[in-house]
């Protein structure tokens, strides 16, 4: 049973990275066009993007935490 | 992985090898540290410790216990996250006086005041200001502290045998209930106890109140709660991943695993930098943004032509 909680810890980290990465990379994709069209509110963008990106990688650490209790358990 | 890290002082004590497949990395980490002690070599689990809190200090030349005393009833336990909390208050209560000396003293700002100085502007210009407006600055002191304080254990946790405090669930947990206490007050403050409650309701029908009352109500602790886990696990992480780069030579049992590995953690400590300086910013932004939130709900106009005519 407790392999299957490793098991459990892995797949979920991996599966949290997925969006998280897929989430960051759109952000940062919307924020270089953005940045390109704009490159007079480069700064203001990129604050934002900040801020945005720890909001989604607050998402993915709230996995990392589950994952953590469950391969410790 | 993490149950290898966090439980490996049970699994060295057991020392048997009756294990089943899925266990590869806790009977090599008990291998290792079997070889390190009879080699009498770098012992591996003195990397282990860095991560999570012990009652002793990490030295040059071993550990130094820390005592444990009886107060007012209570035992006291001193531990390396408590000691290195102190340590960064003491450090900023000395360090920031003498910046500001030095700065009431030169006309113009010069050496470590200008570098605060540049901090301190850059927090009232860019967080403070834009997020919640003039009224906003009274709080200006809790946030400066807020983040001075948080930057300072951050950075603690990267230079040789220190240790972050912030990678403490519990420090993470007072710093996000004093911002809790924080947020609700100075909503309560600028809006009154009344409009505080009647803002519960989301300024829907009464029929809605039923399901917009408990979400609302919710919101309040998950905003602080998310502050506390996101900067424990951020900073948490990345001590993990140092500690994964460098166990990679211990598991392959090769030291010329060393000289990918070692890079890659000099790399990822790098990035701790950045992410000490980001985390901090983030959370007082994100506390700013919050007790925003709730300053200007109160009715007066925008706060974006304050910042603008600020600049």
């Amino acid at each position: 049973m407790e392999s299957l909680g490793l098991l459990a810890a892995g797949l979920g980290m991996g599966m949290a990275v997925i969006g998280g990465g897929l989430g960051i990379g759109k952000l940062a994709a919307s924020a270089m066009e953005a940045m390109g069209r704009q490159p007079e509110a480069a700064g203001a963008v990129r604050g934002s993007m900040i801020i945005a990106a720890a909001l989604i990688e607050g998402a993915v650490l709230f996995c990392f935490v589950i994952c953590i209790i469950l391969a410790t358990k | 992985m993490f149950s290898w890290i966090i439980s490996s002082e049970q699994t060295l004590s057991a020392a048997d090898t009756a294990r089943t497949a899925a266990d590869t990395l806790h009977t090599a980490s008990d291998s290792l540290a079997a070889g390190a002690h009879g080699g009498g070599a770098f012992d591996f689990n003195e990397l282990l410790h860095h991560i999570y809190d012990a009652p002793k200090l990490e030295l040059p030349w071993g550990y130094l216990h820390l005592p444990h005393f009886q107060l007012l009833g209570f035992e006291i336990v001193l531990t390396k996250h408590i000691v290195f909390l102190l340590f960064a208050a003491l450090l900023l209560t000395v360090g920031l006086i003498l910046a500001a000396r030095s700065n009431t003293r030169n006309k113009v700002p010069k050496g470590f005041g200008n570098l605060v100085e540049i901090l301190v502007v850059f927090i009232r210009d860019e967080i403070v200001l834009p997020n919640m407006g003039k009224g906003g600055l009274k709080y200006l002191p809790y946030l400066l502290t807020n983040f001075f304080f948080i930057l300072v254990m951050n950075l603690l946790g990267l230079i040789p045998w220190g240790s972050s405090a912030t990678g403490n669930i519990n420090v993470t947990a007072g710093l996000a209930i004093i911002a809790f206490v924080m947020i609700q007050f100075s909503a309560i403050r600028a809006q009154g106890l009344g409009h505080f409650i009647a803002h519960l309701t989301g300024g829907t029908h009464w029929a809605m109140w039923p399901i917009m009352v408990p979400i609302e109500f919710l919101g309040l602790f998950i905003k602080p709660f998310a502050l506390c886990i996101r900067l424990f696990a951020n900073m948490t992480a990345g001590h993990i991943v140092i500690l994964a780069l460098i166990g990679l030579i211990f598991i392959f049992q090769n030291t010329a695993v060393g000289l990918v590995s070692v890079p890659l953690a000099v790399a990822v400590n790098l990035l701790e930098l950045f992410v000490a300086l980001v985390q901090a910013y983030i959370f007082t932004m994100l506390t700013s943004i919050f007790m925003g939130m709730g300053i200007q709900t109160e009715g007066h106009e925008g706060h974006e032509g304050h910042a603008q005519e600020h600049h």
